[in-house]
């Protein structure tokens, strides 16, 4: 039997036991009375039935990839490593192994943090160095993604591999990995993220084998790949579309939203003061007649590169007409003045001027003098009228900029313009993990934040331009990041009952073991299955312990998106920050809950011992409790960890 | 924009503006000065160290200004114009219709 086959069979079986013990938990085995505990455990129930069935879905086509063909002839290849704190050796090293990759390619270091002994350890070395430019000063950086787009528009190879500062690339990673492109709709390819400086018991979780592995190969099976912003490869032409298209919706809705505005504006303006000059009335009539003209343009789909110029010619215009009409009353003013002097006084040394009215007349007509501008209102919807993005240093944007993780917008929007994406199972770089708990939960969280951004901002479900799996597997994804709040009532519920002797559920007889057991153990052995023998236990310890982390994730993420405040960005440091020790304050939450737990499991005890408390109900419960301290225990290694140490320093 | 009234010297009336003279605040300024010449001062100081812009309106009020001031048989100065006014005044010549003075204390010593 088939490694899949049998995958697929634990698949329906899980799901099928799932929907069997969460359907029973619903209709017969709600503590309502309880309602406080049973609700949320029943949802935190139904929600990793859920995740499940989507992991299930995933792996359903997890299968291996045919080797692709040779790589083409004479393919132009940049090989582009971002960075912006890492040490200059570090980035160096990775330059240099990048500089060894057979295949013919150009390397660029692509410095964020604009530092000059960079550029001289690149120059000095033949690697190419790009930095931002002044059009970036004061405008939105836009990260990582900001820093390939700046980039981008500085080299000019057809394929791009994108390496983070820590993951040093074998030599061979474009020969593997070019031959997908001879597949003209191909415009992504992902390799695994595997890193070496982490022991096999990996402390703080850094491995990530289900991920670079049956997750990838399944969301691979179903048109989904993602890209994970490092050791994938990119085609510009796919990248340049998207920029494209995006450019074009972008104006497109910003100038249908400004030209809106402006009739709005132009209509409040009527009561100001300055609108009982006649000449600025008549100005003001003359550009809201050009503003109404270009709406009813913009409805007949003209193209907006015209609609603006003439809208702008028109409203110059109107300028100048306001403009003509102060010289025209300041020629007669001082044709006055002279008469004055000449009649008063003919020695006057005031009066042998010659005025020349008209050499100005074109400088205060200017956009930067127009006296429209007065009406500051009417300057700043008229200015919003651009085609050039101004709030943006590029115009054209090719990664996508909605989230701290770029890489997830962009794939998604790839596969909504019909671009295919290829997960390549092969190591070809070899990366470096963070080595201390501070900035794995850094990186962690920004993870988190970047996918619930891009939920928040393009839900993968209504994306209409992808098939149903895919929008499926992004989905599952952003889903698992929800995880946090099921965890909360995970380590809540045998607390409520060890302590208040309050149980969600009203039966724990054999009705209840003989639905849940079977579910479990599938849920088990599905992970077992999937991932091939492959520990999984880490990640699966994970998922439950940073549930602040997750939940922090969400948060930050909801009040970004929804309520317009910062995120609070940090970059993930890529080496070990100094500490004197242990930083418990990292982990208080957890700690908090350790303590209950412990707490719990005491006066559990006391209370079946001395209380006459429910034995069985008590026993659950006190399993449960073990479990989840089990679970939570990952934290102490992870939290004393000390960085990596090679074997053999190690037995020194 | 605003406008503030100082009387130095017993008959010198200084006008100190602040913001920007544009083609909203131009009729306040025309306003202002012929409030003044109406009192009785004619000559007026129009101190600019506080106006970081000026437009073709705002031109205008000082050319009508410097009109009223001369019809009641007095004068319009100006004093500390700002780069922007500066430049404006030059291009046009009206640097010579218009006298820049170093302070409104000296502006009518001659």
């Amino acid at each position: 039997m088939s490694r899949l086959l049998t995958l697929r069979i634990v698949v329906v079986l899980t799901v099928l036991f799932g929907v069997n013990y969460v359907t029973w938990r619903w209709l017969f085995s709600v503590n309502w009375a309880a309602w406080w505990i049973a609700v949320p455990l029943i949802i935190a129930e139904t929600y990793s039935l859920i995740d499940v069935g989507l992991f299930g879905m995933t792996v359903w086509r997890a299968g291996t990839r045919k080797a692709p063909g040779a790589p083409p002839v004479g393919a132009t290849v940049d090989v582009l490593i971002t960075t912006y704190n890492e040490p200059i050796s570090l980035v160096m090293d990775t330059a240099r192994a990048a500089k060894r990759i057979t295949y013919p390619h150009r390397t660029w270091i692509l410095d964020d943090g604009a530092r000059p002994e960079m550029r001289a350890a690149a120059e000095a070395e033949g690697i190419g160095y790009v930095m931002r430019g002044d059009e970036w000063l004061d405008r939105p950086r836009h990260a990582k993604a900001g820093n390939l787009n700046n980039a981008l528009a500085l080299t000019e190879g057809e394929f791009l591999l994108i390496l983070d500062a820590d993951q040093i690339p074998r030599p061979n990673i474009l020969d593997n990995t070019l031959g997908y492109f001879a597949d003209d709709r191909v415009a992504l390819v992902q390799t695994p993220q595997v890193f070496s400086n982490v022991p096999a018991n990996d402390p703080l979780g850094s491995q990530a084998p289900l991920f670079y592995g049956p997750i990838q190969q399944g969301k691979d099976g179903w048109g989904a790949a993602f890209f994970c912003g490092s050791n994938a490869l990119l085609r510009r032409e796919a990248l340049m579309q998207l920029g494209i298209v995006g450019y074009v919706r972008a104006v497109d809705h910003s100038i249908g939203e400004a030209l809106r505005g402006a009739t709005r504006v132009l209509r409040k303006t009527r009561s100001h003061p300055a609108a009982r000059n006649p000449a600025v009335a008549a100005a003001l009539d003359e550009v809201t007649a050009a503003v109404a003209e270009a709406r009813a343009q913009v409805t007949r789909n003209a193209p907006l590169a015209e609609v603006t110029y003439e809208l702008h010619r028109r409203v110059d215009a109107a300028t100048a007409s306001i403009v003509a009409l102060d010289l025209a009353s300041m020629e007669s003013d001082l044709r006055d003045i002279r008469a004055l002097a000449v009649a008063g006084d003919p020695d006057s040394a005031h009066t042998d001027y010659v005025v020349d009215l008209k050499s100005v007349s074109t400088l205060l007509s200017t956009r930067e003098l127009s006296p429209l501008n007065a009406l500051e209102a009417v300057q700043r919807m008229l200015a919003s009228i651009s085609m050039d993005r101004p709030g943006e240093a590029q115009p054209v944007m090719p990664l996508a900029t909605i989230s701290v993780t770029e890489d997830m917008a962009t794939s998604m929007r790839l596969h909504g313009l019909g671009w295919q994406s290829v997960y390549h199972h092969e190591l070809l770089a070899d990366g470096l993990a963070p080595e201390d708990m501070g900035t794995m939960l850094t990186q962690r969280l920004r993870w988190g934040q970047g996918t619930m951004q891009v939920f928040l901002r393009e839900n993968p479900l209504s994306q209409r331009d992808m098939s149903v799996p895919q929008r499926l597997m992004y989905f599952a994804t952003m889903w698992s990041y929800l995880s946090g709040f099921a965890a909360v009532v995970y380590f809540a519920a045998p607390v409520v009952y060890l302590v208040f002797g309050v149980l969600p559920v009203t039966t724990l007889a054999f009705d209840f073991f003989a639905r849940f057991i079977p579910f479990m153990v599938l849920n088990q052995l599905l992970f077992l299955v999937a991932a091939r023998g492959v520990p999984t236990w880490r990640g699966q310890q994970y998922s439950l312990a940073l549930f602040p982390v997750w939940i922090k994730a969400c948060t930050t993420a909801f009040n970004n998106v929804v309520l317009g405040k910062p995120l609070g960005f940090a970059v993930t440091p890529k080496t070990r920050q100094e500490s004197t020790g242990p930083r418990w304050g990292l982990i208080a939450p957890q700690l908090v809950v350790m303590v209950f737990l412990v707490v719990a499991i005491v006066v559990g005890s006391i209370r079946v011992v001395y209380f006459d408390a429910d034995l069985l109900a008590t026993g659950v419960n006190l399993a449960w409790a073990v479990f989840d301290l089990v679970v939570l225990s990952v934290l102490f290694q992870a939290i004393r960890y000390k960085g990596y140490q090679p074997e053999e320093t190690r037995q020194e | 924009m605003k406008f503030r009234t100082e009387i130095i010297d017993s008959n010198v009336a200084v006008i100190h503006g602040d913001g920007r003279l544009n083609m909203v605040s131009a009729p306040t300024l025309r306003e202002v000065v012929g409030d003044v010449i109406a009192a009785g001062q004619n000559r007026v100081v129009v101190n600019l160290s506080g106006v970081e812009f000026m437009d073709s309106s705002g031109l205008g009020s000082l050319v009508g200004c410097l009109k009223r001031a001369r019809q009641a048989g007095g004068d319009l100065r100006i004093s500390a114009p700002t780069a922007q006014v500066a430049m404006v005044l030059q291009l046009s010549n009206l640097d010579r219709v218009l006298i820049t003075v170093e302070s409104a204390h000296t502006a009518y010593t001659d």
